[in-house]
């Protein structure tokens, strides 16, 4: 019962922050914008309202609406919020050590959404997300695709599909980190193929099953979660995010893909030089990470940052990830860069850190370019997205300010020092918290 | 099917390459960093028998005859990088190529690099490919006294060869990282469980040394005590030949090892340091170095409140830095102090401080600015040769010179 009149306040102020985010149109005007979707606008506006992009072109193009407020970013590069497509961002988790196969675990239950890898995800320009449960598994359960907001809990964060549902993936992995050889964990990669097909097998007579007892509740099986889960994969409703490294285990996810007919992306893919036609053939994305050094483990000691430029030239959908925190959240865009240096075109290597993700999670009718009618997620960087130079001064997302690098609070964020592990202060959307405060004061004299 | 031909074929000729040996080269780049004066615009640097033999603008060096010429957009000393476990932890991360920290004590002094380091592991050639040309590479952060470090050239022959120093400095670690009951620390040692611990042993064995040294100089021979080679590696220390090198991340830690530096008279040279900038005023103080922890490390335990302005905060109160590659138990598994100077420079370093960090300033932290960590004639022909401004991401590193011998397999 205490609880009541906050829980009221707090409903009452979401409203009022969600009208004020959105009431206005805002501008944005003067900066070089790349829209993805297009060539470079050497001098663009921006137009977003009620959390869409309204338009976008040359600033001598584009008239202005009246009454917005105008943010002037002359000099400034504005781009699409990054989409990363593999990421560990909230201190979430999937299965457990019980066994190798645990679709019913949900990230969904798991994850703070005050983390301080979340705000440095926003640091990093990062606007949507596909938050993974680990890789020591065949399966390790259901992933979450989400939209960094400004949030108390991780139900601000959700992406909502047209039905209602949370978006996500379901995690997969082959190769060496799910061979623990113990507790009904495969020790061989053979094993390891077998145990995966058997679990297929069991969803496609699960859910015909289901199709024939037509809705008689005798005929119905008891409901199990983990088929349903697969059943989900079976039917197209819910993307395959494959850990792969090895050449063989790039193709034996092919060849699993194909019997069983689910929609697959292959992430990480450190040989997937090696097989670039095969995967081209196969019409696989690849979300490929970008390691200052091959090596590490077996699995991994021909990876190659030629890896991207081969298989854009081989004509396969090539994403980035972070798989954060392998990589910082912060420098997402150093991926891209590298691959450049590594021979990947810069419009390909600009496209799969938005774009190409956006398709990678099957969210590209909403994110990953600047088109009208898309979520107002971007963010306004200080040079070239491809120079270390660079800083990312602001991220939005829905045409609302989530980072920005003036503000001492998301400095701290964006660089480190004392408190930057510290989870997010407590968001209340209309006044600064006691511990914002404090923090701004501590952080005064030096900012 | 071409790209996989081509990338094999690369392979091959990589091997080919490292068996070169030193010949006449003339480089020439469009703005020649010397890190000992202004940078040269259109220089020329002639290299003959593995040293540099002159430098200069272009108009003023004549090309002899027969000179291999090669050209860059800009051209740096051979890049150093002050602190790594390259070529001790090897690119499969498996127990046969993992020789960095021996868990059988916590107290091993007497633990050489130079009997551990393997010049042919893929990752020196690795970090030789962007620019590096210098490593003092050793015993990783991870026991309270993990070992020694050597200082080694990146040629890839044999570690006898490639050493520069092979008892450069000794690898102590402070904090939570040093301690036995941590992940990855000696596994047999009880202690040290905690910090107040981890100093009273060290303390123990640095004055274990002190009365060494005194019984050693007994006038009875027969009084003196038998070589010990834990002790005789703490008596360097504390003699100053041999610095100790003392991981401390935490600010109780940095200040643990000041302390300890003035109880003893210690010459001690500080790394990682991510609190640095809570204690600036001491470090700056206390004369001493800091090998600063690689920008881009992830920050967690003692390296929670690490920051990619710390090196320039260091560099900003007259603090003398370098930084480093570090080590790492995972992925990556070595960091190229080239990308960790880049962050630093987009983080409040100057391009110049920037590169001295991986260059001259370090050679001098090293003691090694005789022979490297600048383009001056008579000195080591250690260069590195870029297509661009090297802390570009979209830069490549051309081609590599140790020792006037050519590592140039393509773009990195």
């Amino acid at each position: 019962m205490p609880n009541r009149p906050l829980l009221c306040l707090a409903a009452l102020l979401g409203v009022a922050a969600g009208v004020s985010a959105q009431e206005k149109p805002q501008v944005f005007t003067g900066a070089q914008i790349i829209p993805i979707s297009g060539a470079p606008i050497a001098h663009g506006v921006l137009i977003v309202a009620g959390g869409k992009i309204i338009a976008v072109g040359p600033v001598d193009k584009i008239s202005l609406p009246v009454g917005a407020e105008i943010h002037d970013v002359t000099g400034k590069v504005l781009m699409p919020g990054l989409v990363d497509s593999h990421s560990h961002i909230g201190s979430g988790s999937g299965g457990d050590g019980s066994g190798p196969i645990q679709p019913e675990a949900r990230v969904l239950d798991s994850l703070d959404a005050r983390d301080a890898s979340i705000q440095k995800a926003r640091a990093g320009g990062i606007t949507t997300v596909n938050v993974m449960p680990g890789s020591g598994h065949l399966i390790s359960g259901q992933t979450l695709y989400l939209k960094l907001r400004t949030a108390r809990t991780v139900d601000d964060l959700l992406i909502k599909l047209p039905d209602g549902t949370n978006a996500g993936g379901l995690k997969m992995a082959n190769g060496t980190n799910s061979m623990r050889g113990a507790n009904g964990f495969p020790g061989t990669r053979a094993k390891s193929a077998a145990l995966v097909r058997e679990e297929y097998i069991k969803a496609q007579e699960y859910r015909d099953k289901i199709k024939r007892a037509a809705g008689d509740a005798e005929k119905l099986p008891p409901r199990d979660l983990a088929l349903e889960e697969i059943g989900e994969v079976l039917a197209g409703q819910r993307i395959v995010q494959n850990h792969t490294h090895r050449h063989d285990d790039i193709l034996t996810v092919l060849r699993l893909s194909q019997e069983f007919g689910f929609k697959v992306v292959l992430h990480h893919v450190s040989e997937g030089w090696k097989v670039a036609p095969e995967i081209a053939a196969a019409h696989a994305p690849c979300s490929v990470i970008m390691i200052d050094s091959p090596g590490g483990k077996l699995e991994t000691k021909d990876a190659d940052w030629r890896t991207p430029a081969i298989l854009e030239q081989a004509g396969v959908l090539v994403g980035f990830h972070t798989d954060d925190p392998i990589c910082d959240s912060r420098r997402f865009l150093r991926s891209a860069a590298l691959a450049v240096r590594a021979g990947m075109t810069r419009p390909g290597a600009l496209a799969a850190v938005t774009i190409a993700n956006a398709k990678i999670l099957g969210l590209d009718d909403r994110v990953g370019s600047l088109e009208p009618g898309k979520d107002a997620d971007f963010i306004v960087l200080s040079a070239d997205p491809l120079s270390v130079y660079a800083h990312i001064e602001q991220t939005w997302v829905e045409g609302t300010k989530v980072f920005d690098l003036s503000r001492p609070a998301d400095h701290l964020y964006a660089v480190g020092g004392a408190g930057a592990g510290d989870s997010r202060r407590a968001q209340l959307c209309c006044f600064t918290s006691a511990w914002d405060l404090i923090a701004n004061a501590n952080n005064g004299g030096e900012q | 099917m071409k790209t996989i031909t081509r990338l094999s074929l690369l392979v091959s000729s990589l091997i080919a390459l490292g068996v070169g040996h030193a010949e006449n080269i003339a480089v020439m780049g469009e703005t020649v960093y010397t890190m000992a004066g202004e940078p040269l615009k259109a220089g020329v640097i002639l290299i003959s028998n593995g040293k540099i033999a002159a430098i200069g603008p272009k108009a003023s060096i004549n090309i002899p005859d027969g000179y291999r010429i090669l050209k860059a957009v800009v051209v740096t000393p051979g890049l150093i990088d002050a602190h790594a476990t390259v070529g001790l932890s090897g690119l499969l991360n498996q127990a046969q190529d993992q020789d960095m920290l021996e868990k059988s004590s916590a107290v091993q002094p007497e633990l050489r690099a130079l009997d551990a380091y393997n010049a042919k592991d893929p990752l020196v050639g690795w970090v030789r490919s962007y620019g590096v040309t210098t490593v003092n590479t050793g015993h990783a952060p991870a026991a309270l006294i993990s070992g020694q470090t050597m200082i080694v050239k990146t040629f890839g022959r044999t570690a006898d060869e490639d050493v520069i120093n092979p008892a450069a400095m000794t690898a102590v670690t402070l904090g939570r990282n040093g301690l036995t009951n941590t992940e990855g620390g000696p596994a047999a040692s009880k202690s040290p469980g905690n910090r107040s611990k981890a100093v009273a042993m060290l303390r123990a064995e640095l004055i274990k040394a002190q009365e060494y040294a005194k019984k050693r100089a007994a006038k009875d021979e027969s009084k003196r005590p038998g070589r010990d080679l834990k002790v005789e590696t703490l008596l360097r220390a504390l003699t100053g030949v041999q610095p100790l090198l003392i991981t401390a991340n935490r600010q109780q830690d940095i200040i643990s090892a000041l302390r300890i530096a003035k109880e003893f008279n210690l010459k001690i040279v500080l790394d990682g340091c991510a609190d640095a900038p809570m204690v600036l005023d001491q470090i700056k103080a206390s004369g001493f170095s800091v090998i600063v922890h690689p920008t881009m490390q992830r920050s967690y335990e003692d390296m929670e409140n690490l920051s990619v302005e710390t090196a320039g905060k260091l560099h900003a109160a007259g603090i003398p830095i370098a930084l480093q590659s570090s080590y790492e138990a995972y992925v990556p598994k070595t960091r190229v102090v080239l990308f960790e100077a880049a962050i630093a420079a987009a983080h409040g370093l100057s391009f110049e401080a920037a590169l001295a960090s991986i260059t001259s300033g370090a050679a001098t932290l090293l003691g090694i600015a005789d022979r490297t960590g600048s383009l001056v004639p008579g000195k080591d022909a250690d260069l590195a040769l870029y297509d661009g401004d090297p802390f570009e991401y979209t830069s490549h590193c051309t081609g590599t010179i140790v020792g006037g011998m050519i590592f140039a397999d393509g773009a990195h």
